[in-house]
């Protein structure tokens, strides 16, 4: 039920971000969303794909440090209070979400967002029969 | 394996004996052929003839870098430029390099105490056995370079450049030992992961390193990777270059070639030598050089000197792991701050590669420290994909460093392979304060 991410340890200074972005284009990867949540000092780059692990392991053969999130993606249309409502139903059983962003795919809202309660997770997109993006369905992007 | 017995197996009555009569005449010997060292003893009246046992070393004067530094380029030398076969400069970060000159015999002995110890490294005649540190100015690359030649082994004059072929070479040509600095043998173990190359695949099974400060834990970490057993070699350039001591098989200490290079360790404020076992500046007097005989030269290196028979069955005098560089103490808020303990906290936590850079400034008349260290690939893993975790773990580092240091210190995170490998010494200090 959930996806692969990228996470990538990125310094703050110029060319970090072109060097990764450069090896995933040398290995012909194609990007879904990218995202980065940054500090002071570094930054981590939240990647969305299509061939996540094989885009992790070009990265790692390059010397970067990368790893692999579990992360679950929602898809949402595209309208007001969308988001709202959907956040809503998992805050109502008490899942606290460690980070969250979304990009707009064929016109709908994916809603990325990671969670430590990953179990409580999935029974909640059952039990609300909310439609999630796969694994597979990720790779047809591509 | 001992190469050498008469020597390294001397009892200790005899090696004093030797060691009084051969300092007897190395003091004559720079009385008249260095004015340096003539007018030093002059000015303390003292005359050859004054120093005639190894007690006697008391008495005579200190040399310092900064005596070098004063006499560039060859104002120590004592033998005729005539009889000088080989020079070497050591890397001086500040002013003029120090300049070496060595005779013939000079590189004889050379070669003969670097052939103890590889022999000691368990290294004979039938090993295929690789020299990876620089060659060229720096003694190390020439200096294991002749010692693996004198002992009758094939030498590879790999240096440090070309590491992927150097891998190709180590596995292709069933190289069994190998000579580099530490942090280079790291970078090997890395570049072997990189071109999927697996220790198995060597037959690496001895290793001399030196040339910078290491740690047993960076010992260990090497010894794993590379699937071999790592030996220390200590050696410094002013004194002759790689040979100076090495470890035995016991590695409790390493074994200081004593009839060559008198060893003593001083309170480094005081200068008053102290007695074996505690730790101090380590000096040495050169007893049979001809090319640039030195007076206690001092080191600047701590370590500890041991006396009594190893287990391995040489008697000559063993010197600590060196503990720090009297001159690298930093004075930090008015804390003594030593890179080597900065080392050892880096090296207790996996996360991160045993490399490290410390840079000190002052910002508003306060004194700052900061730790850069290099996360290790194979540990970023899922649980770092937060700012939250990562600040976690430098929080972690931080308290660490502060339980040793005493004094806080900023820690500052790098990407895999960003932090400079080391060739040679290892620099791992930027002090920016303007004093």
């Amino acid at each position: 039920m959930t996806i692969h991410q990228l996470s990538v340890f990125l310094e703050n200074t110029s060319g970090t971000l072109v060097q990764v972005l450069q090896q995933l284009k040398k290995a012909n990867v194609q990007l879904v969303a990218i995202t980065i949540a940054d500090t002071a000092e570094y930054g981590i780059l939240r990647i969305v794909c299509a061939e996540p692990l094989r885009a992790c392991e070009e990265l790692k053969k390059a010397g970067i440090a990368v790893a692999v999130s579990d992360v679950f993606a929602l898809e949402l249309d595209n309208k007001p209070g969308c988001a709202a409502d959907v956040v809503e139903l998992f805050s109502k059983v008490g899942i606290s979400i460690t980070y969250v962003y979304t990009f707009l795919y064929g016109g709908k809202g994916i809603l990325v967002f990671r969670t430590d309660n990953t179990e409580l997770a999935c029974k909640t997109i059952v039990e609300n029969n909310l439609p999630y993006i796969s694994e597979e369905s990720l790779a047809q992007w591509a | 394996m001992i190469w050498n017995p008469n020597k390294e197996c001397m009892s200790r009555d005899e090696m004093s004996a030797l060691q009084g009569k051969r300092l007897h005449k190395i003091v004559e010997y720079v009385y008249h052929n260095v004015p340096f060292y003539r007018n030093k003893l002059q000015e303390m009246d003292i005359r050859p003839d004054d120093i005639q046992t190894i007690e006697d070393i008391k008495k005579l004067p200190f040399t310092t870098k900064k005596d070098l530094r004063d006499n560039y380029p060859f104002g120590l030398q004592a033998a005729p430029q005539s009889e000088i076969i080989r020079v070497h400069a050591s890397s001086g970060t500040t002013g003029n390099p120090t300049i070496v000159g060595y005779t013939r015999k000079d590189v004889g002995v050379w070669s003969e105490c670097m052939a103890r110890c590889l022999t000691s490294y368990g290294i004979t005649r039938d090993d295929i056995f690789s020299v990876a540190y620089g060659y060229g100015l720096f003694t190390g690359g020439l200096g294991a370079h002749y010692g693996v030649e004198h002992l009758g082994a094939s030498v590879i004059p790999a240096g440090t450049g070309n590491t992927e072929k150097h891998l190709k070479l180590i596995r292709d040509l069933g190289i069994t030992g190998i000579a580099c600095t530490p942090s280079y043998a790291l970078y090997l173990a890395e570049t072997m992961d990189k071109l999927g190359i697996k220790k198995e695949d060597l037959k690496l099974r001895s290793g001399a390193f030196g040339a910078e400060p290491w740690t047993e834990s960076m010992r260990k970490e090497i010894e794993e990777r590379l699937g071999l057993k790592g030996y220390n070699l200590y050696g410094l350039s002013e004194i002759m270059g790689p040979c100076v001591s090495y470890e035995c098989q016991e590695q409790h200490g390493s074994h200081i070639c004593e009839d060559h290079f008198y060893p003593e360790v001083i309170n480094p404020v005081t200068l008053e030598p102290l007695p074996n076992g505690q730790s101090g500046e380590l000096v040495f007097t050169t007893l049979t050089k001809e090319g640039m005989p030195l007076l206690r030269y001092r080191t600047r290196d701590l370590c500890s000197l041991m006396t009594g028979q190893c287990n391995c069955g040489r008697t000559a005098i063993r010197m600590s792991r060196i503990e720090g560089r009297s001159d690298d103490m930093l004075i930090i808020r008015g804390i003594n701050v030593f890179p080597s303990q900065v080392e050892s906290v880096v090296l207790s936590m996996p996360e991160f590669a045993p490399r490290y850079m410390l840079i000190v400034d002052r910002v508003n008349n306060l004194d700052t420290l900061q730790v850069q260290v290099e996360l290790r690939q194979e540990y970023f893993t899922a649980t770092f994909d937060t700012p939250a975790a990562i600040d976690d773990l430098e929080k972690r580092l931080a308290a660490k460093l502060k339980s040793v240091l005493s004094i806080s210190a900023k820690v500052q995170l790098k990407a895999p392979g960003t932090l400079e490998r080391s060739q040679g010494k290892s620099a791992h200090i930027i002090d920016k304060r303007k004093l």
